[in-house]
Parts: structure tokens; sequence; C-alpha cells
């Protein structure tokens, strides 16, 4: 198959991760977190998210 | 519940992804090899990982989440007994014979090895089987959808429901018409790791909420917290299941039964790239499956956990008579023994509630009725803020597709080789199959809608459903244990097996009923010869039975039967195919190990839990 899923993969995780640690950053310190136990969890999950979306999209690219 | 502006574009991330796979893998299907196939190029790790996802449907990811609050981590032998053994079993043992045999279907091996008729049998009932379950997907999808009310507000509550079931409809066809097999892989290896994504920030926050795994096993009865505890009898355990019902009922007939000859899994398998890769595809998915307890049942320990630190829910909401009936009265379906009746707070899992009068539903001892369905997706709103609430809701709704895309792929298959190429229009051009597989991906679909809309209209048709599955499936594998290793089998003993098989589940739920049940549906519509602990119990020796029918009957006839010549049967039987040697790859990459290495690690699982 000429798609890599691994690229797919990668740019799925990036996009979602990095709409989380975005949205994170702007609700830092706001009540919304009172739900988590004060833990910031968009910018914690969302930036490990963006993290391995680079990884697999850097393993999935195309070979040149 | 609102949803925040964040967690609908997270959603629509995600489904512009889902479809966006189906675009681009779409110019890549040429024939129906590729469509059906994936034309059998795809690496094992990918076709492991869509293994596994395409059976996490909609009964997994609530089931077990509802189980787990329920019964406990004590649901974890549907895993470490009820899928490795079967699924190390089927890759290194079956899968040459599957993969070897270039049959491009489980029906169509069926034929291959004895006859035309043992096809007809298998292909028709499953192709029967996989739009009932993908309407079941399909219903409970929209159900939560509208439970949770995640459309409110967008469009009128009364249309949701329909509304749900035709956009989740849509999109599974959209990318199944588009790209065929590959495009059902590609998307349930995104579902996969997006469920692991989805779940894993819930089960920290959750244990780290609770105060981690001792903590719940300080809170929570001890048959709970344990898997082993209270197995060697059905009186002293959760279950209502001895340690010989388990581990031949669930653990062998059951689970060998699905993970062996179900071809919504094979076909997964059947897609890789080389034999080497086709073995190795159960045995990667073993993998993650085995720590998938921690994922999709922990959340059901937790969710009943969470707010006991301050009011129990029930003693806020209810007078003290309802909690002391509570303990009193057993879980309904299932009868507690008398070392099982400790108080099992519910934490944050709702009573259920009539939908017509807003009344709590009460059972038959005027305690109060519990809505376990909804313990992971409460958990995800309890814990989740907005955004990774989004993340959360993506990770449930793909649960649902997967599950119900692995279906649709099977019966499309299943339809266009096993029943129309085989008994409607045999000699067709590849390109009119091509034509017809993605016809019948549309049929598929609309039925499923239909098998949806029954499952809401009837409120019997869920269990009756199960029955049927249940009958179809239970003796199922002594056919293809007997046919894969003894060569004597001939395709007359392996049709009458089937068929005496199913019957004599049938007659064995109709003499059984598990304890609390009225004859009917649950069983005992013949006579009452037996009363199960439970209703789990009755299922595991309902299948046992089965089994042992299936392969009595089967030896005896095939004894009685002229065999098939040896030579027509090379490839197809374990004794009359030659052993494949792996020696040329390196020993870490060898089923072998690997196999060894996955069920090391699952007796250590148990082992720790136990």
């Amino acid at each position: 198959m000429g798609l890599d899923v691994r690229l797919s993969l990668g740019l799925l995780f990036l996009a979602i991760g990095a709409l989380l640690a975005l949205y994170g950053l702007f609700t830092m310190g706001s009540d919304l977190y009172a739900k988590s136990i004060g833990v910031n969890l968009n910018l914690i999950w969302g930036s490990i998210m963006m993290t391995l979306g680079l990884l697999a999209a850097w393993l999935g690219r195309k070979p040149k | 519940m609102h949803l925040a502006l964040i967690d609908w574009l997270v959603m629509l991330v995600y489904f512009g992804f889902v479809l966006g796979i189906g675009f681009a893998l779409r110019r890549y299907i040429r024939s129906s090899n590729d469509f059906f196939l994936a034309g059998r190029s795809i690496p094992a790790w990918v076709c492991g990982l869509a293994f596994i996802s395409a059976n996490v449907g909609a009964q997994e990811v609530l089931g077990m989440g509802a189980s787990g609050a329920k019964y406990g981590i004590v649901m974890s032998h549907f895993y470490w007994i009820g899928a490795i053994p079967a699924m190390l079993f089927v890759g290194y043992f079956m899968m040459p014979f599957y993969y070897g045999s270039k049959a491009r279907s489980v029906p169509e091996y069926l034929r291959m090895r004895y006859d035309e008729k043992t096809r007809a049998l298998n292909a028709f009932s499953f192709a029967i089987m996989t739009i009932f379950s993908s309407g079941i997907s399909l219903y409970a999808m929209a159900l939560l959808i509208q439970t949770l009310g995640l459309l409110d507000g967008l469009i009128p509550h009364a249309w949701v429901f329909h509304f749900s079931i035709f956009l989740s409809a849509a999109i599974v066809l959209g990318y199944i018409f588009l790209g065929g097999l590959s495009s059902a892989i590609y998307n349930e290896v995104l579902q996969f790791f997006l469920i692991v994504a989805g779940f894993l920030p819930l089960v920290w926050i959750g244990l780290r909420n609770v105060g981690g795994w001792a903590a719940i096993q300080q809170r929570l009865p001890a048959t709970m917290t344990h898997s082993w505890r209270g197995m060697e009898h059905a009186s002293t355990n959760s279950l209502g299941v001895g340690v010989v019902g388990l581990v031949m009922g669930l653990g062998f007939v059951l689970s060998f039964g699905y993970w062996c000859t179900d071809f919504l899994v094979i076909q997964r398998a059947m897609a890789a790239e080389s034999q080497e890769s086709a073995r190795l595809v159960p045995v990667i998915a073993a993998i993650p499956k085995m720590f998938f307890p921690f994922v999709v049942i922990l959340p059901g320990l937790i969710a009943v956990c969470v707010t006991s630190h301050a009011l129990a829910p029930a003693t806020a909401s209810a007078p003290a008579a309802i909690v002391a009936g509570v303990s009193a009265a057993p879980t309904p379906g299932i009868a507690e023994g008398p070392q099982v009746k400790e108080i099992h707070p519910h934490g944050i899992i709702p009573q259920k509630v009539d939908p017509i009068t807003g009344e709590p539903v009460l059972d038959s001892t005027g305690a109060p009725v519990y809505n376990y369905d909804l313990a992971t997706p409460l958990l995800l709103i309890h814990f989740f803020p907005a955004g990774m609430l989004g993340l959360g809701i993506t990770a449930l709704l793909a649960s649902f597709m997967s599950g119900m895309a692995g279906n649709v792929t099977a019966f499309n298959t299943v339809w266009t080789y096993d029943i129309y190429q085989s008994y409607i229009r045999k000699n067709a051009s590849d390109s009119h199959y091509l034509w017809m597989g993605r016809a019948a991906t549309v049929g598929g679909i609309l039925l499923s809608i239909g098998a949806a809309y029954a499952v809401t209209s009837f409120n019997n048709i869920y269990d009756a459903l199960q029955l049927i599955f249940s009958l179809v499936n239970a003796p199922l594998f002594a056919t293809f244990l007997l046919g894969m290793f003894w060569k004597r089998t001939t395709g007359h003993a392996a049709f009458a097996g089937l068929l005496s098989g199913s019957a004599a589940a049938l007659l064995h739920h109709g003499l059984t009923i598990p304890q609390g049940a009225l004859p009917g549906i649950h069983g005992g519509w013949i006579a009452t010869l037996h009363i199960y602990p439970s209703d789990m119990a009755q299922n595991f020796w309902t299948a046992i039975f089965s089994f042992s029918v299936n392969l009595v009957v089967t030896t005896v006839v095939s004894v009685l039967t002229r065999p098939r010549p040896e030579g027509e049967l090379v490839g197809l039987v374990y004794s009359l195919t030659p052993r494949h040697i792996d020696s040329s790859l390196p020993w870490y990459k060898r089923p072998i190990w690997i196999a060894s290495g996955v069920a090391a690690m699952a007796l250590v699982l148990n082992f720790l839990f136990r």
C-alpha cells in the first residue's frame, strides 16, 4: 500500500495534541481543572500526544 | 451535557482523518482482491492492531466498564483466560492453513476442507450475525449519544437518536465504500491508538483521585479486586462460575470458537503481506489485548469508588431502606453466594430511570437497579475538562465505529465471495465482483440500520440475539479443530456435527435456567432440570455441551463415511502439510518466541491479580 499508516496516525495525533496543548496553555490556572483534581490534563496529555505524533509521522515519512 | 467548541474541534479533526483515509486509499483499489483482502499487502503489526480493534466494539468498551463496576477485576478472565491462549493458538497453529490455503474467507476454507453445504451453513449464519452485531453497535452508539445529551441544543431531542444512527452509518459507509478492507484496517489502527489515548489519562487521573490500586482494594470486596479469589466454587465468586466452567467453557470452547473461527478477526490476519506475517498477526495482537483490562475494566472499578470519600450516593439520594435493600438483594441475574454479600458501593453509577414515567426502576425485591452501562462515559464526564472530554468522547465513538466497520467488511466479503459468487452469479468479471462488494457495503449498512431499529423496538431482541449467537458459535471450534488436525474428518460429518452441536446447545438451554430468571428467553422453556448460579455459568456450560456433542458426532460420522483422498487435503490439514521452517528469521521475530513471551506475561498478570 502506498500510504504509510504511521504518517496518518502521526498527523492525527499531532493535530489533536496541538489543539489540546494550545487550549491547555490558554486555560492555564482556570477552574476548568477542578474536575481533573487540579491537573492541567489538556496541556500535559496534549503535549504527550504531540510528541508521539511527531515520532510516528517521522517514522512513517515518505522515503526520498 | 454541553460540549465546548474545543471538544467539537477534536471530534471534527478525527472524523476528517477517518474519511480522508478512505479518499487517500481509494486510488489503490483496482481489483476485488484489493477491496476485500487489502491486496494481501499489510505489515503484521498493522494487521495485529486492526485485529484487536475490530474486536473492540461497543460491547467491549461500555460492557467491560459496566462489568468492571458490577463484578470487578475478575472480568479480566475474558482477556487472560478467554482471549490470549486462543489468540496464540490461532496464530501459531491455524494461520498457516487459513493463509496458506489461499482461501479468501473462513467459509471458503470450509469449502476447500469439507464441502459446499458446510460452507453454505457457515456463510449464511455468519452473514446474518455480522448484520445484527453491526446493528447492535449502531444502536448502542445512538443510545449513548442520546443518553449523554451530546447533541442537545443542536438538534431537537426527538431526532437525536435517528440522526446519530444515520450519521454514524454514513461515516462508516463512506470509508469502507471508498477504501475497502485496507481503509477499515487503517482506521482500526487509528481507532486503537485513540482508544488508548482517550482512556489511559482517564485511568491515571482516576487512580490518582481514589488513591491508587491499594485504596480500591481496601474499599471494594475482595472478590472484586482479585481475579481468582473464590473461583474454586461457583457460589463463592460474583460471576457464579466455577473453575471448570471458566477454564473449559470460556477459556477453551467459547474463546477458541471466537478467535480461531470468526472471519471478522481472521480477515485482518489474511490481509497480511506474507504467511510469516499472518502467523504473527494474532500473536502481536495478544500483546495489547493482555493490557486492555487496565484500560477498559479499571474505569468501572474506579467509577464505583470515586465518590465514596464523600457520602455514598445512594445514602445521599435515597432513604436508608433502599440502601439496606441493596446490600441484602443480589444483583439481578446474578446469584451472590453467602460470602459475596458485602456492601458494594455504587460511586457515580446512576440508578436506572424509567424513560416514560421518570421514576427509578426497581427490581422484584424493591431494590433500585443501577445503570452500569454508564460507568465509563460518566467517569469521562466526571474527570475530563473541556478539551480532554472531546478526546474521550471521540475514543468512545471510535470504539463503536471500529466494531461496526469490522462487521461490515466481513459481511461484504462473505456475501460477495461465499454467497453471490457461489450461488448467484458464478463467472462474472473481477470488476463486477468489486462493484458487488461496494454494493454489499451499502446493503450491509442499510441492513444494519434495520437491525438497529429492530433492537430498538423489541425489548427482548437483544437477549434473543445473544442466544442465537451462542447457539451458532458454541459448536464451531470442534469442526475446525477436527478439520485441521485429523485428516479423516469428512464433509458430511462436519455438517452433521455443526447441526447437532447447535441442536445440543438449544436443548441444553431449554432444560436449564439461571437462578432467579423466569422460564423463556433465558432458558428452561422445555423443563427445568438444572439451575445455574448465573446466566454466565449457563452460557459457559451450554458451550461445553455443544462443543462435546459436535466433537462426538463429527468423529462418529467421519468414521462411517468415505474420507477424501489425501492428495486433495495438502495445505488444509496439519499432518499433510509440510512444516514451515522459519529459521531464516532472527529469533526475536519468530512466532514461537513472541508467543512464549506473551504466554509467560499472561501468567504473570494472572499471578499478580490472583
